[in-house]
Parts: C-alpha cells; sequence; structure tokens
C-alpha cells in the first residue's frame, strides 16, 4: 500500500509500498526510527485512515473501499485497539470500559471469556474504579482488557508502554504475549523499545515509509542490533 | 492588553456568538418596541389630525359620568349666532354593527363600527357611487366596509344598533381624501339624521357633537372662547387641533402601556441572558486560567488581568446592542407594519424611524448586561495566583457553600420582597423578588443538579450512548445548573402564570356551581370596539312570560360619579331574582324591590365609605341629573358580587339605557334546554347575543384566560429562545472539550448516529432538568400568588397538570434542537485528528 499526505509540492510519502501480512494467533511488532511511518502504517491496517493506493484486508473483510458505516463497524466487531494514553471514558468505571465496545454495539458480554481476560490483567479488585483512581499501567491494561474482551480479529497497539515505567510495561507486555500464545489473539503492536519487541514473535522494520528488514523470535540484543543497521543505512542515504 | 484581549476574543468566536447572540435578541426586543410604539404614536396623530383637518371648533356636552351626554338642536342654532361662525352644523355619531353576507356581524381588530348621520356636501368625504341616503331607509357605506363586506350600491346590509338588526338599502358609497377607503379602518354607515339621532342617541332632535367652521380669518382659539362664552358651563368647546391632540395622547398612553409591557419581557429575556454570558464567562476564564496565571507571572496585575475581561465584556455587549438596535429597527417596522395591515385595518404608517429613546435603551441595556454578567468571571481572574501557571490546569471541584448560602439567603429575601409586595400592592416588589427567588434558585441549582440529573438520565440510559450522555451532563453540576437555570426562568413564569389563571378558573367554576342558581344567562358578545350589544327591556317582559321561567333579573352597567367619586354601578330590574338568583344574604336592612331613590349597598363597600342603613349619597349618572340615594339594605359579603345597586328605574340614564345582561331561573323540575329553546327566538334579531346555560357561560368567561395564556406563552418565548441559545453554548463547549473522548468513542467503533444520540441524551438531561426546576418553582410561585388573592375571591388550589406535562415535553424538544448543531460537529469530528488533540 502507499500513502502520502498533501499534494504537489508538499506532499509527504508515508508509505511508499508496503506489502506486509501478520499471521493470525501471532504477536507482531513494527519498529523503525521516527517519522518512518509506523502509525500511518497502523491507522491504514486499522480502518482509521484510508490508504492512497493499495488494499487493506483484514481476515475475510476488505477494509479498502469501506465507508464511514462499514469502518465503524470493523472497528467495533474485527478491531480492538490500545493506544499510548488517553484510552478510557473518565466517566465510566474500568469494567465499563472495558465492555463499552461491546455495549456500543448491543451485544452480551461472554461472562467466562470476560473473567479468564481479568484474572489474566489481574483487574478483578480494580473493576469499580473510575480511570482517575487507577495508575498509569492499570490504565493501560484496562485498555487491553477492553481490546481483547470482543475477541476481535486483531489487536492494534500504538507504543502501549511508551508512557509506563519498566515494570509497568513489562506486565502490559506480558500480558499481550500471553493473548497471542494461550488465547490465540492476534496483535500488532508498534514501539520504540527493542525490550518491548522482543516480546513478540516477529519483528518487522520500517525506514521511509517501506518495510527495510525482519526477524523471527527476537530478542532484544537482536533487535537493537538491526535497529543500529537501520539507523546508519538511513543517515547515509 | 488590549491585544491579548483582543486575540482572546477572537479565538473564542463561536461561544462568544452564541453568548453576544443572546444579548443581541434582548436588545432587539427593546430596541423594537421603542421603533414599534414610536411609529404607531405617530401615525394615529397623523390619522386624527386628518380627521379633525376639517374641524375649527367641536362642541360637546360636558361629561357628566361615563360619558358626555347630547347636545340639543336649539344649542346648534346657538352657535351659529356667534359672531365668526361660517357654519355649526350638528353631527350624530354611533355605534352600528353591519352584519356581513354571510349572516355573521362584522369585526374589525380595534377599529371602530360606526354609525353616522349624513350630511350633504361634506367636504371630508369623497362620493364614490351613488348619493346620500334619503329616506329613513336609505344609508350610504364607507368604502372600506363595501369592499370587506362585499356590499354594492342597491344592496340591502342589516345593521345592529341601538336596536335590533334592521334592514337597510344602500345608496352611496364614499371614501375619504386622498382616494383612501377608511380613515383608520373603521366600519362606517351613514343614515339620515332623524334615522341616526333614533338608533345612535336613542331620541330624536339631538346631536353627538356640532362642528363649527371658522368664518375667513377668524383663528380657531378665538371662535373656540366666543364660542365657550355663548353657551355657558354645561357645554365644552375645543379647538380641532386640541381634539386631534386629546385623542392622539389618548392613544399614545395606552401604548406607552403596550411598550411597558413588552419591555418587561424584553427585561426578563435579558435576565436570562444574563445567565448565558455568566456563564460563557466562567468557562472561558477557567479555561484561560494557565493563561492568565502566566500574564500575572509577567508582571500583570490584578486590576490589568481583570480589566481584560471587563474589557472582553464591553466589547461583546457594545457589538451586540448595535446589531440588536440594528435588529430591532427591522423587527420594529416590520411589526408596525404587520399591524397596520392586520390590526388596524387600513391605517396609514408614519415613515419608521429610530426614536432617541430606542438609541439610549439598546446601548445602557446592552452594556449593563453583559458588564453586570462578567463582574464574577472578572472577580474570579483577578484573583487566579502567578503559580497556577505552573500547576496542571486542571480546574478542581470548588465546593458549594458559598453559593447554596447565599442562595438561600437571595431566596429568602426574594420570598420576603414578594409577599410585601402582596400586601402593598407594589407590583414592582412582586416583580423584584420573583427575579431575586430566580437568582436564589440559580444558586442552590448546582446542589441539587447531581441527584436530579442522575434521576432524569436514568429515563433515558437504556443504551450506552445515553449512559455516556447521562454522566456527562452530570460531569460539571455548575456548568448543568445554570444552563438549566436559564430555561427555568421562562417554564417557571408560565407555569407560575398558568397555575394562578388555572386557580381562578377553578375557583369561579365553583362559586358557579354553589352559589349561583341562575339557569341560564343572557349575555352579549364583547366588541373590542366598545359597541357592545345590549338589548331592551322589553324583551325582558316577555322572556318573564315564557312558561317554564321562574324568574329573570335584567342588569346594565354603567361609571357613575358617587358623591363625586367614580364608582362602576348596576341597575337591575328584579331585587328579590337577585338575591334568589345569587344567594345573597342580609346583613342589615331588608333586600326587597328598590324604590326610586333607594340603592342596596355590598358589606365590603359599606366598610369602606361607612354606609348604614338609611345612609345617603349624591349620584350622577351619565345622564340627567344628580340624586340623592338612600341605602336600604346592605348584603353580606360574598364573592359573587360586590357594589352598588341601582333600582331599574335607573337604566334610562345610563350611558346606553338598555340591558346588558340577564339571569334566568327556571321552574323547578323544568328542563333547562326547553327553557333555552323557547327564550332564544326572542333573540333572533341580536345576533350578538347569546343565551347559555350557567357552565357554558363561565367556561366562556373562563375562556378568556386561554388568551391572556397564550399570549404570555408567546412573549415568554424569546425567554426560552435565549436559554436554548444556552444549552447549545454548553454542549458546544462539552463537543470541544471532549474531542479525545469522542475520537476515543469514534476509534473503537461507535457509530455517528450513536455518538449523536449520546449528546442529544445529554442536551435533553439539561434541558428537562431546567423545565422540572421551572415546573417546581413555576408552581410554587403562582400557589404564594393565588394564596396572596384569596380575597381577591381565588379561593382553590388547582394545578394545570395538562399543561405542565407539555411543558416538560417541549423542554424535551427543545434539547432535542439544541443538541442538532453540536451533535452534527461530534460526529463529523475525523477520528485520527480528534483522538490527537490537545
Ligand atoms: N496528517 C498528516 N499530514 C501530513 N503528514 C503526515 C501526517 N501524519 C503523518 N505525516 C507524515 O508522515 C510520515 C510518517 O508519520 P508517522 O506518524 O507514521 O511516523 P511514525 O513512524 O509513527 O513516527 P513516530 O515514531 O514519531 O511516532 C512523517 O513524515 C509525518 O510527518
Ligand atoms: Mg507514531
Amino acid at each position: 500500500m502507499w500513502k502520502s499526505y498533501g499534494s504537489g509540492d508538499a506532499a509527504v510519502t508515508a508509505l511508499a509500498g508496503v506489502s506486509v501480512e501478520f499471521e493470525r494467533e501471532h504477536f507482531t511488532a513494527i519498529m523503525g526510527p521516527s517519522g518512518s511511518g509506523k502509525s500511518t502504517l497502523m491507522h491504514c491496517l486499522a480502518g482509521l485512515d484510508d490508504v492512497t493506493d493499495g488494499e487493506v484486508w483484514i481476515g475475510d473483510t476488505k477494509v479498502t473501499g469501506l465507508n464511514d458505516k462499514g469502518l465503524t463497524e470493523l472497528r467495533r466487531d474485527q478491531v480492538g485497539f490500545v493506544f499510548q494514553q488517553f484510552n478510557l471514558l473518565p466517566t465510566l468505571t474500568a469494567e465499563e470500559n472495558i465492555t463499552l465496545p461491546l455495549a456500543i454495539g448491543g451485544r452480551k458480554v461472554d461472562r467466562a471469556w470476560f473473567d479468564t481476560v481479568i484474572d489474566t490483567v489481574g483487574l478483578r479488585d480494580r473493576l469499580t474504579h473510575r480511570p482517575t483512581q487507577l495508575s498509569g499501567g492499570q490504565q493501560q491494561r484496562v485498555a487491553c482488557a477492553r481490546a481483547l474482551v470482543s475477541r476481535p480479529e486483531v489487536v492494534f497497539a500504538d507504543e502501549p508502554t511508551g508512557n509506563l515505567d519498566s515494570k509497568s510495561g513489562a506486565e502490559v507486555l506480558g500480558f499481550l504475549q500471553k493473548s497471542a500464545r494461550e488465547f490465540g489473539q492476534t496483535i500488532v503492536m508498534v514501539t520504540h523499545d527493542p525490550n518491548a519487541a522482543s516480546y513478540a514473535d516477529r519483528v518487522i522494520f520500517l525506514a521511509d515509509g517501506k518495510i527495510v528488514n525482519e526477524i523471527l523470535d527476537p530478542t532484544a540484543d537482536a533487535v537493537l542490533e538491526t535497529m543500529k543497521h537501520l539507523d546508519t543505512a538511513v543517515g547515509v542515504s | 492588553m488590549l491585544r491579548a484581549t483582543l486575540k482572546s476574543l477572537l479565538s473564542r468566536k463561536i461561544r462568544l456568538v452564541l453568548s453576544a447572540l443572546a444579548v443581541v435578541l434582548g436588545v432587539m426586543f427593546v430596541a423594537g418596541s421603542f421603533v414599534l410604539t414610536d411609529t404607531l404614536d405617530r401615525s394615529f396623530s397623523n390619522l386624527f389630525s386628518n380627521i379633525y383637518s376639517g374641524t375649527d371648533v367641536s362642541v360637546t356636552a360636558k361629561a357628566k359620568a361615563n360619558a358626555a351626554g347630547t347636545v340639543p338642536a336649539s344649542v346648534v342654532d346657538e352657535v351659529r349666532g356667534v359672531d365668526g361662525v361660517a357654519k355649526a352644523q350638528g353631527q350624530v355619531n354611533g355605534s352600528a354593527r353591519p352584519i356581513g353576507k354571510n349572516g355573521k356581524v362584522m369585526t374589525t381588530a380595534g377599529a371602530p363600527r360606526l354609525g353616522a348621520s349624513w350630511v350633504d356636501g361634506d367636504s371630508q368625504l369623497e362620493m364614490r357611487d351613488g348619493t346620500g341616503p334619503k329616506a329613513d331607509n336609505e344609508v350610504a357605506i364607507g368604502a372600506f366596509l363595501a369592499s370587506t363586506g362585499g356590499f354594492k350600491v342597491g344592496d340591502d346590509i342589516e345593521l345592529i344598533t341601538l336596536q335590533p338588526k334592521q334592514k337597510f338599502k344602500v345608496v352611496g358609497i364614499y371614501g375619504f381624501p386622498g382616494g383612501r377607503d377608511s380613515l383608520g379602518g373603521e366600519l362606517i354607515t351613514s343614515f339620515t339624521e332623524p334615522v341616526a339621532q333614533q338608533l345612535m342617541l336613542g331620541e330624536k332632535g339631538v346631536y353627538t357633537d356640532i362642528n363649527v367652521t371658522a368664518a375667513g380669518g377668524v383663528a380657531q382659539d378665538q371662535l373656540r372662547d366666543r364660542v365657550s362664552a355663548k353657551l355657558g358651563s354645561d357645554y365644552e368647546a375645543k379647538t380641532g387641533a386640541q381634539l386631534a391632540k386629546d385623542q392622539a395622547d389618548q392613544i399614545a398612553e395606552g401604548l406607552k402601556f403596550f411598550n411597558y409591557i413588552l419591555l418587561a419581557f424584553a427585561g426578563i429575556a435579558l435576565f436570562v441572558g444574563i445567565f448565558i454570558i455568566l456563564n460563557t464567562f466562567s468557562i472561558i476564564v477557567a479555561q484561560r486560567t494557565r493563561e492568565l496565571a502566566l500574564l500575572r507571572s509577567m508582571g500583570a496585575s490584578r486590576g490589568q488581568v481583570m480589566g481584560s475581561v471587563v474589557l472582553e465584556a464591553f466589547v461583546i455587549g457594545l457589538i451586540a446592542s448595535v446589531v440588536g438596535l440594528g435588529a430591532g429597527y427591522g423587527v420594529g417596522a416590520l411589526l408596525a407594519n404587520f399591524f397596520a395591515t392586520f390590526g388596524g385595518g387600513s391605517l396609514q404608517l408614519a415613515s419608521v424611524q429610530l426614536p432617541l429613546s430606542a438609541v439610549i435603551s439598546s446601548f445602557s441595556v446592552g452594556l449593563v448586561v453583559t458588564m453586570v454578567a462578567a463582574v464574577m468571571p472578572a472577580l474570579r481572574a483577578s484573583r487566579i495566583a502567578p503559580v497556577a501557571a505552573m500547576r496542571e490546569a486542571a480546574t478542581p471541584d470548588r465546593p458549594l457553600t458559598r453559593p447554596t448560602v447565599a442562595g438561600a439567603v437571595i431566596l429568602a429575601a426574594g420570598g420576603a420582597a414578594m409577599a410585601f409586595g402582596f400586601t402593598n400592592q407594589s407590583l414592582a416588589l412582586i416583580f423584584g423578588g420573583v427575579m431575586a427567588a430566580f437568582v436564589g434558585v440559580a444558586l442552590l441549582t448546582p446542589l441539587v443538579s447531581k441527584p436530579m440529573v442522575s434521576l432524569i438520565g436514568r429515563l433515558l440510559s437504556w443504551s450506552m450512548p445515553g449512559v455516556l450522555g447521562r454522566r456527562n451532563s452530570a460531569r460539571n453540576p455548575r456548568r448543568t445548573a445554570i444552563t438549566a437555570a436559564a430555561l427555568m426562568v421562562g417554564i417557571a413564569l408560565i407555569t407560575g402564570v398558568s397555575v394562578v389563571l388555572t386557580s381562578a378558573t377553578a375557583s369561579i367554576t365553583k362559586l358557579s356551581d354553589t352559589q349561583i342558581k341562575s339557569d341560564l344567562i343572557i349575555a352579549g358578545e364583547q366588541a373590542n370596539d366598545g359597541g357592545s350589544a345590549t338589548f331592551t327591556t322589553d324583551v325582558l317582559d316577555r322572556m318573564k312570560s315564557t312558561s317554564g321561567v321562574k324568574s329573570v333579573v335584567g342588569w346594565a352597567n354603567d361609571g357613575a360619579l358617587i358623591n363625586d367619586e367614580q364608582y362602576w354601578v348596576a341597575a337591575v330590574t328584579d331585587v328579590d331574582a337577585m338575591r334568589e338568583q345569587f344567594g345573597l344574604q342580609t346583613k342589615s336592612g331588608t333586600i326587597a324591590p328598590l324604590r326610586e331613590d333607594q340603592v342596596g349597598v355590598s358589606e365590603e363597600r359599606a366598610t369602606e365609605k361607612n354606609l348604614s342603613v338609611s345612609s345617603t349619597m349624591k349620584v350622577q349618572l351619565s345622564r340627567g341629573e344628580p340624586k340623592t340615594y338612600t341605602v336600604a339594605f346592605i348584603w353580606a359579603k360574598t364573592p359573587v358580587m360586590q357594589g352598588v345597586v341601582l333600582p331599574s328605574d335607573a337604566i334610562k340614564n345610563l350611558r346606553i339605557p338598555q340591558l346588558g345582561n340577564a339571569f334566568v331561573q327556571v321552574v323547578p323540575g323544568q328542563s333547562v334546554v326547553d327553557v333555552q329553546k323557547r327564550i332564544e327566538p326572542l333573540f333572533a334579531d341580536n345576533p350578538e347575543i347569546s343565551v347559555q346555560d350557567r357552565s357554558a357561560f363561565t367556561k366562556q368567561q373562563t375562556s378568556q384566560f386561554d388568551t391572556v395564556l397564550l399570549m404570555i406563552q408567546i412573549l415568554l418565548a424569546l425567554a426560552i429562545l435565549i436559554a436554548v441559545l444556552g444549552v447549545i453554548n454548553t454542549l458546544a463547549l462539552s463537543v470541544i472539550e471532549r474531542t479525545r473522548e469522542l475520537g476515543l468513542l469514534r476509534a473503537i467503533g461507535m457509530k455517528r448516529a450513536q455518538v449523536m444520540r449520546m449528546i442529544t441524551v445529554e442536551s435533553i438531561v439539561i434541558s428537562v432538568f431546567g423545565a422540572v426546576l421551572g415546573l417546581a418553582v413555576g408552581s410554587a410561585l403562582g400557589v404564594a400568588t393565588v394564596a396572596a388573592l384569596k380575597d381577591q375571591g381565588i379561593t382553590e388550589f388547582a394545578f394545570p397538570w395538562l399543561q405542565m406535562g407539555q411543558y416538560l415535553v417541549v423542554a424535551a424538544v427543545v434539547g432535542v434542537i439544541a443538541a442538532i448543531l453540536p451533535a452534527i460537529r461530534a460526529a463529523r469530528l475525523n477520528v485520527l485528528d480528534a483522538i490527537a488533540y490537545e
């Protein structure tokens, strides 16, 4: 897919022909220098933004060309989101925030699945709290739980640990990893942190809107090494 | 500082436009009232100088009580003999109501329906067709009557005068100088002089007035003085110019009152506007806390910070006043045209001008209102500490103790002012008290807003967007409270009036059901041109002899001078029947038929004037000489009637020597409907007079209240419209403040329609909250008023449940309408931009 902003001289190409497939039930991380198009890629994949050229599919659904109603329903029923910050509605309790996508869609909560998710993120005793009464890490875990509870085709996370300390970050990442491995949840995560990327099953590297590398079963060191190459490569070119 | 202020003004466009709109609407109403009444005032002045342009001096009999008497023909001859008189013409004027081709009595919107005597060669008339009337059964009619009624020369026309309807032949149609069909929308018919005298004045050989034309070189004043000197004190001579001025002044007086009413409603609207502006400025100051603190830490003084907010208010007030004045000019001109076209028939409108009073009041009102509203927020802004710049901008919920205490005190003061106003009959105190009560309640509102909002919201939160909307409306109790309080004012006033009127209706109905024993009531239509329907006493005799009738009492009203004070008196035909039908109890004396020199007096009047049986009083009626009456009886206090009752002999000396009402009691066991059917034919020739049973009559009387209520509702619509602007403002603000939340909701799959529903629920909750407050406060106001009016005969409490329900529904609808624009704005937000919004 291709994505450019603006037109004429001021045009910025954010994605310059990216072809990528994310395997079902896998945890994939996207890395790359700042401005390389990571967020843009994720937004296009998730139906939050449309591509200039190319096609996006989620499962059997062709995302490209859907109208607003179709995109909204796609996001509601087949996609889960975790943003870097401001994930929760301040007027709702943790539990209401978690079940919000279901409530919006008028769907019933699968209690057994809900309990499993809650116990995995370890939020059982926080369910009646409001977001302001939760720590940043807890808030991100609530956001993760919300992304999972509707059993979406895929969960997208944009720097979910960007604002957290390492301990809270590790909890969130551990939970994402577990979701993929134990519950078979497909997850795509954008991150800057090689350590975070090491929780994934696969890491793809983006530079200047193109995929330039990928590593399977990464370790933090391997990712760091690749990143260094990337930086110098980009710096030279 | 000035530049910073202007910059901040521009950056808050929508909010300021909305709150300025509140001032614009209020100022528009104020300016419009002045422009309208000024234009009408000058139009009527022109009209009357037109009417009297052919009159140098006019002679009438001096008014005795309620109306001027008549001028005998001999006086006309006397005037002719005065030196300098070129011409003296006796004229007859009175009420003549034409019956249209559809068989209904023709009506106007206030212009008179006149009958006059025909004068050959009258320079004020232009014959259009045919000739003047020569035979007793001929009339000439004005062109306006001819065109509205579809009459042509040769047609028959029926007219009601002091006599029941009579048929005449139209032999001529005339217009007025300048090609006009009428002078001011009047329906005029000219009869031959003797017929006019008989039908308008009730006797031949008398005139209403004498129109005197001066010989060349004699000034109006000069002639007036000569005529006065000749005629003595029984007659009054006025110059044409004076007459035109008198009549124009009388209209101006009425217009002034009309203007006061409009201004009162404009005041209410502006009062509501204060809430909206106060809210806007509070929010702006809260949002600018960091910015203002930064200014403070850079060395701006408290005064400068405060000044910047006040300056902002001044600029808004100034702009709003200018726009409001312009809009008011337009509205005034529009209403004047509307009035001229539909209200006054064909009133020729004077040019629409902008009176100085409109300019002055617009600017003072517009500026004062905005500045008053900005004082509190400005003070708060000046108290912002410089360190606030370093802190997180979040404004913590300030405690509600101070406003609550202040609210309670102001409410109590308002209540006291109202109570004092009621006992001292001071409208200003009552009005002030009500306004203070509103302010008090508004200050108390945040306290009740949380529980109330969640209660109302619960009804609407069957879906997730509903729940979110309800929670959002509970997020900022102060803001919600002020927004709702603005709506409260209008609804509370309507509810209060409605409670009073419903209670009055209930009281009157109960009174007529329990105290009055009349089975049938004969009454004439109340015409707004003063030509009320009446009937002669001989119909009464035929009623009495109708089978099934037990008793009949005929009733005539007029103003009279009693010991030189103006009073409203009634002359009745049958005191026994009156006592029986109205259930009068004796206080002293005997309630029995009155002799020609006796009167009956109510207990209230007797106490007030220190009267007892066999006291005497001097009574001057509209006709005849003053006469001394002796009090024969005093009837005990009753809500049914009070005042002075004269014997039937007095009827001939009233302004209209005929009956206005009659009350009939049916023989027990006889069918009222049957008797009604037998009586109705007696009035076949008086289509303005109806025979109704008691409950129908009561219903007709109380139905006037509906008109009053409707007028008040229309006038308060402006206050409600301004309150709606407040709701829109608050919602628009919520949407801006919660952009990121909206983005998040859309990202996780909330549909546009759901976003709109969420905003709509928030809006409905605020509006319905305002309506509930209004209903509660209005009921309290109504109940207080009813309690205070107990002595005036309002003895029952009744609530207009249906109307109150309707107001709730209206509030909900208002909520939906107010939500439209903010909801569309929220739904259109770009998801990605919204998430990234700072
Ligand atoms: N709305 C937009 N309008 C114009 N250009 C944009 C827009 N959004 C992103 N870009 C540009 O597209 C390119 C890719 O941006 P993107 O946000 O995807 O980068 P990123 O890899 O997520 O960076 P970071 O790690 O800093 O978040 C950048 O050059 C950016 O300036
Ligand atoms: Mg990014």
